[in-house]
C-alpha cells in the first residue's frame, strides 16, 4: 500500500512537472522554429535561465486571477468539469513503466505504479472519459459558442477514438498482452539477431496511424476543433483563472502521455538496444557489463529522452500545421484512417500466419 | 486514395522544414549561450529595451531648434512650419527682435508633440533651416500629456 502510494506520488510529481515544463518548451521551441527567441523575461531575483521561471509566472498568474462563474450556469457543474478532463488523464501515467525492477536490499520494485491486466484499455478508457470534461464544460457555460466547441469535441471524439483503437489491435496481435510490461518485454527480444524488436518494425502502419489519432486526441492545433479559437474561441470561453489553467494544462498532459504511450507502444518502452539485465551484449560480439543500479539508470534515462523526443515531435507538428476544417477531419477519420487501420490489421493477420 | 499519400509525402515536406530551422537555430544559439560569436544568429529579435535597433540617418525623430551663433534661435518666426502643419501642432508667438537683420523672433515655439505626426512638412518649410528632426529620439512616450507639450527651451537644449 505505502510502496504504491510513494511510487504514485513519484509518477505524478514527474507528470506534472513535465507537463509544467511542456509549456516552457513549446513557447521555446515554436520561438526557435520561426526565428525567435521566445520567452525569456520571468526571472528570479535578476536570473533568468532561459526564462524557465515562465511556468511558475503563469501559474501565478492563473491562481490570482478571478474564479468566474456565468449567469444561469450549474456552479456545481461549472467547477467540476475541468477537474474532470484533469483527473482522467492524469490518473492514466499510474499504468506506464518507467523501467523494469529495481532491487533494494533484496526487495524487487517495479518502477511501474501499478501493472494492470487491461493496461491499454484502461488508457484508452480514460483518456476517452476526458472528452466529458469538455462536452460537459460546453454545457454548462450557457453559451452557445461553447456548447458548439463540446459538440464538436464529442464529434471529433467519435472519428478519431476508432481508429485509435484499431491501430493498436495490430500491437496487440504481434505482442499478444494487454499489460504493458509485457508488451515492453516482448520489444526487448532481437529481430534477425541484431535489430531491436520494437514496435515500429513490425507495425509502421500502425505507428502512423495511432499518431495521427493520437494527436487528434490531444485536441492541439491540427485537431483542434473544440477549440477552434478563430471561429468559435472554444469549450472554455466562459472560463478564467485557474480552471481555464487546468484545460491548458490537461492538453499538455495529453501530449505527455501520448508521448508515453508512443515510447511504450512502438520504440521498446524504457528499453535500451542490446542492454540486458547484466549489461549490454552487442551483436557484433563484444559484452559491457553494468551493475544493477546503472542499468536502470539507463533504462529510466531512455524513456525519458524518448519522451522527450516525441514531445518534442508533437510540438513540432503542432507548429507546423494549419487546422483542418471541421468536415475535413471527420471524413479523415471515417473514410481513410479506419480503413487504413482494418487493413493494417489484415495484413498484420496474414503475415503473421505465414 | 493516391491524392491523400501525395498529400501526406508533402505534410512530411513541410515539418522537415521547420524541423531544419529548428536544429539550425538550436545549433547557433547553443554556440552563442556558450559565447562563441557567430556571423548568423539564431534569431531575428532585439531584445528592446536592452538593445536597440539603429535608427536611419534620414529617419524623422524628436525635433530640435538651431541656434545661432550668439544662442539665439535660428527661427525667425515667419509661421511657415505653423501654417503647412498637417496636424496643426506648432504654435508661435512672434516678438519684434532689435537686430533689424532679423526683425522677429519666437517668444513662444509649442510643439504638441502628441498630436505630431512626424510627416516632417516644418522641416521641408523652413526657410531658415530652423527645425530639425534628427535628434534619434523616438522613445517620446510620457506618463503625464502635459509632458508633451515642448516649449522654447526645451526644443532649443
Amino acid at each position: 500500500m505505502i510502496e504504491a502510494l510513494i511510487k504514485f506520488l513519484c509518477a505524478i510529481v514527474w507528470f506534472l512537472l513535465l507537463s509544467l515544463y511542456l509549456t516552457w518548451a513549446e513557447r521555446k521551441e515554436s520561438a526557435v522554429m520561426q526565428d525567435r527567441v521566445g520567452a525569456n523575461r520571468a526571472n528570479f531575483f535578476g536570473f533568468r535561465i532561459l526564462g524557465l521561471f515562465q511556468p511558475l509566472a503563469d501559474a501565478i498568474k492563473m491562481m490570482t486571477k478571478e474564479d468566474f462563474t456565468p449567469a444561469f450556469s450549474k456552479r456545481f457543474l461549472h467547477n467540476l468539469a475541468p477537474f474532470l478532463s484533469f483527473f482522467f488523464v492524469a490518473v492514466t501515467i499510474s499504468t506506464i513503466p518507467f523501467g523494469s525492477h529495481l532491487m533494494i536490499g533484496g526487495k524487487e520494485f517495479r518502477l511501474q505504479v501499478i501493472d494492470l491486466n487491461v493496461g491499454i484499455l484502461f488508457v484508452l478508457a480514460l483518456l476517452a472519459l476526458s472528452i466529458y470534461g469538455v462536452i460537459l464544460s460546453g454545457w454548462v457555460s450557457n453559451n452557445r459558442w461553447t456548447l458548439l466547441g463540446g459538440l464538436r469535441g464529442s464529434a471529433q471524439l467519435i472519428s478519431y477514438e476508432v481508429a485509435l483503437g484499431l491501430s493498436l489491435i495490430g500491437i496487440i496481435m504481434v505482442f499478444p498482452s494487454l499489460k504493458f510490461s509485457e508488451i515492453v518485454g516482448f520489444q526487448s527480444e532481437l529481430l534477425f539477431g541484431w535489430l531491436p524488436k520494437w514496435g515500429v518494425f513490425l507495425q509502421p502502419l500502425g505507428l502512423i496511424i495511432f499518431l495521427m489519432a493520437a494527436m487528434a486526441e490531444s485536441e492541439r492545433v491540427p485537431f483542434d476543433l473544440p477549440e477552434g479559437e478563430s471561429e468559435i474561441v472554444g469549450f472554455f470561453t466562459e472560463y478564467g483563472g485557474l480552471k481555464y489553467g487546468l484545460y491548458m494544462f490537461t492538453d499538455f498532459m495529453k501530449v505527455l502521455i501520448i508521448a508515453c504511450l508512443l515510447t511504450t507502444l512502438f520504440f521498446g518502452g524504457y528499453h535500451v538496444p542490446w542492454l540486458y539485465a547484466d549489461g549490454f551484449h552487442f551483436p557484433w560480439g563484444g559484452d559491457w557489463l553494468l551493475p544493477h543500479g546503472i542499468v536502470v539508470l539507463f533504462q529510466v534515462i531512455m524513456f525519458n529522452l524518448k519522451v522527450f523526443f516525441f514531445c518534442w515531435l508533437q510540438i513540432l507538428i503542432r507548429w507546423t500545421y494549419p487546422r483542418f476544417r471541421y468536415d475535413q477531419l471527420m471524413d479523415f477519420g471515417w473514410k481513410f484512417l479506419i480503413p487504413l487501420s482494418l487493413f493494417n490489421i489484415a495484413a498484420t493477420a496474414v503475415l503473421m500466419s505465414l | 486514395m493516391f491524392r491523400l499519400f501525395g498529400y501526406f509525402f508533402e505534410i512530411i515536406r513541410g515539418s522537415v522544414i521547420t524541423a531544419r530551422h529548428f536544429i539550425v537555430n538550436l545549433f547557433f544559439h547553443t554556440l552563442n549561450l556558450f559565447g562563441i560569436k557567430t556571423k548568423r544568429k539564431g534569431a531575428f529579435t532585439i531584445q528592446y529595451p536592452e538593445q536597440k535597433s539603429e535608427i536611419a540617418e534620414r529617419h524623422r525623430s524628436l525635433h530640435r531648434l538651431m541656434k545661432r551663433e550668439n544662442g539665439k534661435p535660428r527661427c525667425v518666426a515667419c509661421m511657415l512650419c505653423q501654417t503647412v502643419c498637417p496636424s496643426e501642432c506648432i504654435y508661435i508667438e512672434a516678438a519684434e527682435d532689435p537686430d533689424p537683420e532679423i526683425q522677429k523672433y519666437p517668444s513662444t515655439f509649442l510643439i504638441d508633440i502628441s498630436r505630431c505626426c512626424f510627416c516632417g512638412f516644418c522641416v521641408e518649410a523652413c526657410p531658415e533651416d530652423a527645425i530639425r528632426m534628427d535628434t534619434g529620439e523616438v522613445e517620446l512616450a510620457q506618463y503625464n500629456k502635459d509632458d508633451l507639450m515642448l516649449d522654447l527651451d526645451f526644443l532649443l537644449s
